[in-house]
């Protein structure tokens, strides 16, 4: 498997091994600097005021106690800050073409649109200064209704926005054969029809965000420190939107704790310390609080799904028809109105179906915006679709496994052309089903479920399976650019030998978390025959690594790491080349073994990459026509995504008593291709399932009806605990994807794809004797226990 | 105010103000940045420290509080020669984390923890640590640590 990928380069092979971390020495001793633990002296604390009301005009904001108060640099309003901006907040992805976006100010003019949305800040010369005299600034509000449910917003009975014509942002669709869809469900033996409903999810990364602008002397640059995962993105925005200069921006990333998406953003405050620090000429930071940023940092999910199943007697399904609304909140950020269209193509999931059927309606309403969250999209398609099977599994009498396995796309099928326009790369659905179904003793679970059904006990025992394909590797820029996204989706990075021998790698990819670190320098060391701890990872600095499009999608590996590896190609090319001439042969009769290069057959003679850096950096005796240095560059543009796969199983104990659930065992079995490091893979699956587990059973922010979030804190919103959650037990197997030369597909998303659905058809599999067909998330005890009562006993315990 | 807090072995004075947390006085006054702030409603964990050898939040106590006392922050945790505590030493053969943000907590609170309970079960650790949050690892991981650590037999008391 991996070790096929690097064949002809170095023989070190740590590729495919549990190497442990290079970044955790560092973090683990508490050394390594989070943008809050910078020290810059001289920094104006800015504290940021924030609209109490989900939906009001702002008819007066009234500064001047604020500004008498002690430590007080500047407070300025929404109208004193209007000319700092070349353009409002960027939303890159126009998903149509007739697409609404309310202009998004960082600090709102005359309307506040959520609670949360800015309407002033308040300079100072310490936090603690800033937040007293951010509370006294005087704000008057007209308090306006506000547009809260979505599916009452998507009716337009309350405007987000005042002077919008409706709450639609956009109505998306992909219908490729109307008609064969109209006829799958005329001719359907059976079908189902299903309504569930995404609740939002705070990200809650566990570190808050952070940005420090620190503006350079002579009227030089500024120095954005943020924690983002996207400072190239955010560089360029930040020039387009403030007016800088964008080549006058460096942002730097420095250790960011956790993003899952909430930090793929650009955002008022990291807009404000710019212009702040534009404006002052001293350097401007701000921390934001747990509190603020349930409110100030994107929220995930939040869609009203409808799908439908048109399926023959033997339970084959014919079509797939999709409707969807989905909440953007009060203004589009980043890419908020594209992440439904991220889920679009996958609604038929890991099944063959003939004929599909998808529309969304973004919708606008007065609560904090969403964008991409862990999955973005591709989460929501999945729950529906593996949900959706097991409504129809219980329709049929099916066993759900045997449902999956009846339309699972064969092995022998891929490249497979879907029906919605991809192409998946390479899979083996019922591989990974099998390998599941045997690690959590699947025959064996049944058989004890029914004995607690006979028993009538009052735990009674649920399993839920979810398969799931996901569309992984963001992404070929051409098809980014029929979905009117506005940037590419490539990756850039440089590989370069130092005059010791030691290696460079840049790279435009962002880790917070991911431990890029060391999987880059895994690969390099491969490739080239050196010890990982003698490669050197850049990243994270658009001083050091100029160009990328950085972390999200996880496009990290596949399309960054990939980068990587053909820059150290092209390094171990003209290596080979100096090589040849140092030993007087032919360059195709070298090969590269533990770093050296030897004629074929005769290793004793040969000469190290080392060495040859360091004449390649004397420069005294090159080959005609050769640079000096050996350095190497690549940018790579995938020219397809990837499709990581897998099933998951999830038993739960459902006490019907308390209407408790326990989730008592896990498994998940995943494909993700071939594996840099297996520890990492393993880490990137526990802690998404972990956050798909969240979203079954715990987490959601919920609104008031005047659209007040009343679940501001982590006392409130409830991130599971090490007592939340079991150990898991994974499995893997490996299809490599052939659309790039490492075979990698990614990891990243792929725990929390698969982990909702499976959790709650476990839930409704313990109940569904009971004629328990769903429940909504999170699946609470008073869920479950409120399921019990009302449903009604299906004849005979059918499942 | 006036407080002398022994940190990592080091006594210091100083002058702060009286509504100054622990983990402020710890950040800004001694400068040891890797006790993070993760929330605002002692929830999260990610500040713990040692007190006197218990751990607690330091975003609960104020510094005027550990007058007198000694604390011990994950600076302290590692021998001075860089060798890791074999529970720091544990989460990084174990991969027990990611971002590293809740990992300074973390780690102190599976200090005190161990102290109390040497050889925990799996059930003991998860409880142990209800109040430390991690969004990245799932948890599996560190209480692999968290056990392996118990039975490394390294543990200094
Ligand atoms: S900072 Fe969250 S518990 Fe102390
Ligand atoms: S490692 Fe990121 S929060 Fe725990």
């Amino acid at each position: 498997m991996s070790a096929t990928v690097l064949e002809g380069h170095g023989t070190a092979g740590v590729v495919g091994t549990r190497m442990l971390r290079r970044e955790d020495p560092a973090l683990l001793s508490g050394e390594a600097r989070f943008v809050h633990d910078l020290v810059v002296p001289g920094a104006l604390h800015m504290a940021v005021v924030r609209s109490p009301y989900a939906h009001a005009r702002i008819t007066s904001v009234d500064v001047s106690v604020a500004l008498g108060m002690p430590g007080v640099v500047a407070a300025l309003t929404g109208a004193d800050l209007a000319g700092e901006w070349a353009s409002p907040m960027p939303c890159a992805w126009p998903v149509t073409a007739d697409m609404q976006s309310p202009e998004h100010l960082p600090v709102a003019l005359r309307e506040a649109c959520y609670v949360g949305d800015a309407v002033a800040v308040v300079l100072a010369g310490s936090q603690a200064e800033a937040q007293d005299a951010a509370a006294a600034v005087a704000v008057d509000y007209e308090e306006l209704p506000a547009a809260v449910d979505l599916e009452d917003a998507a009716r337009d009975g309350v405007l987000a926005h005042l002077d919008a014509p409706s709450n639609r942002a956009y109505t998306w669709e992909l219908i490729p054969d109307p008609e064969a869809v109209r006829r799958a469900f005329d001719d359907a033996a059976v079908t189902v029809k299903e309504r569930y409903v995404q609740q939002r999810l705070i990200p809650a990364a566990m570190e808050p965000r952070g940005v420090c602008v620190v503006p350079q002397p002579f009227g030089g640059e500024y120095v954005v420190y943020s924690s983002t995962q996207i400072p190239h993105i955010l560089r360029t925005m930040l020039g387009m939107t403030a007016g800088v200069p964008e080549e006058r921006i460096r942002v730097i990333a420095p250790s960011v704790g956790g993003g899952f998406g909430s930090k793929l953003d650009v955002y008022a405050e990291e807009l404000l310390c710019l212009a702040l620090a534009r404006r002052l000429r001293r350097p401007v930071r701000w921390s934001e609080e747990r509190s603020e940023a349930a409110q100030a940092t994107i929220h995930g999910r939040g869609q009203v799904q409808d799908i439908e199943l048109a399926a023959d007697a033997d339970g084959r399904v014919k079509a797939v028809r999709v409707h969807l609304l989905a909440d953007m909140g009060a203004y589009l950020q980043l890419v908020t109105p594209g992440v439904p269209i991220l889920g679009a193509f996958l609604y038929h999931g890991t099944y063959d179906v003939p004929a599909y059927s998808f529309t969304c309606t973004g919708v606008f309403t007065n609560k904090t915006p969403t964008d991409a969250y862990r999955g973005a999209g591709r989460p929501e398609a999945t729950y529906a679709i593996e949900r959706a099977m097991d409504a129809l599994a219980r329709k049929l009498g099916m066993d759900p496994a045997e449902l999956r396995r009846r339309n699972f796309i064969g092995a022998d099928k891929f490249p497979y052309s879907s029906v919605a326009g991809l192409v998946f790369d390479s899979g083996d659905y019922e591989a990974a089903l099998d390998k599941a179904l045997g690690l959590v003793g699947y025959e064996a679970l049944r058989q004890e479920q029914a004995q607690r059904r006979s028993d009538g006990a009052t735990k009674l025992l649920g399993v839920g399976l979810s398969s799931y394909v996901e569309m992984c590797g963001l992404a070929p820029s051409r098809v980014l650019a029929s979905l009117h996204y506005v940037a590419g989706g490539w990756e850039t990075a440089t590989v370069r030998m130092l005059p010791t021998g030691k290696v460079q790698v840049v790279t435009g990819a962002t880790p917070h978390g991911q431990g890029h670190v060391t999987s880059w320098s895994m690969i390099v060391a491969d490739k080239l025959g050196v010890p990982p701890d003698d490669v050197e990872v850049l990243h994270s600095d658009t001083g050091l690594s100029p160009l990328g499009l950085d972390t999200y999608g996880s496009r990290s590996l596949s399309v960054g790491g990939t980068a990587i590896a053909l820059a150290a190609d092209r390094l171990v090319d003209k290596a080979r080349l100096l090589a040849a001439y140092r030993l007087e042969a032919a360059p195709e009769d070298l090969e590269l073994s533990d770093g050296q290069f030897a004629v074929r057959g005769t290793p004793s003679t040969g000469i190290g990459i080392g060495t040859l850096a360091f004449e390649a950096f004397t420069a005294h005796d090159l080959p005609e026509g050769m640079e000096p240095n050996l350095e190497a560059s690549a940018t790579y543009d995938p020219t397809n995504f990837t499709f990581p796969f897998g099933t998951h199983v999830a038993v739960v104990e459902v006490d019907t008593e308390t209407g408790r659930v326990d989730l008592v065992r896990y498994v998940g079995v995943d494909d993700c291709g071939n594996q840099i490091n297996p520890l990492i893979v393993d880490g990137q699956v526990h802690g998404g399932i972990a956050q798909g587990v969240a979203q079954a059973l715990y987490e959601e922010a919920s609104y008031d009806e005047r659209g007040n979030l009343l679940t501001t804190t982590l006392a409130d919103y409830l991130v599971p605990a090490a007592s939340d959650l079991p150990s898991f037990t994974l499995g893997r197997t490996v299809t490599p994807s052939p659309s790039n030369p490492l075979g990698v597909k990614g990891v990243g998303e792929a725990g929390t794809i698969a982990s909702t659905p499976a959790v709650v058809n476990a839930v409704v599999d313990a109940l569904s004797h009971l004629g328990v067909e769903d429940l909504e998330m999170p699946v609470t005890p008073e869920r479950v226990w409120r399921s019990i009562g009302a449903a009604a006993p299906v004849p005979g315990g059918a499942r | 105010m006036r407080v002398t807090v022994t940190v990592n072995g080091t006594t210091e004075t100083h002058d702060v103000e009286a509504r100054m947390l622990l983990v402020q006085y710890l950040r800004e006054v001694r400068g040891l940045t890797g006790t993070n702030i993760g929330c605002d409603t002692t929830s999260c964990g990610a500040c713990t420290v040692l007190l006197d050898g218990e751990s607690v939040k330091s975003c609960t106590l104020l510094a005027a509080q550990a007058d007198g006392e000694e604390i011990t922050t994950i600076e302290g945790m590692a021998a001075p020669d860089g060798t890791l505590h074999p529970i720091q030493e544990a989460f990084h053969q174990h991969h027990g984390l990611q971002c590293g943000f809740c990992t300074p907590g973390m780690v102190m609170a599976v200090a005190s923890l161990l102290k109390e309970h040497p050889d925990p079960s799996e059930a003991e650790v998860r409880e142990g640590l209800e109040g430390n949050l991690c969004r990245c690892t799932g948890y599996h991981n560190i209480v692999q640590a968290v056990l392996s650590a118990a039975h490394s037999g390294e543990l200094v008391p």
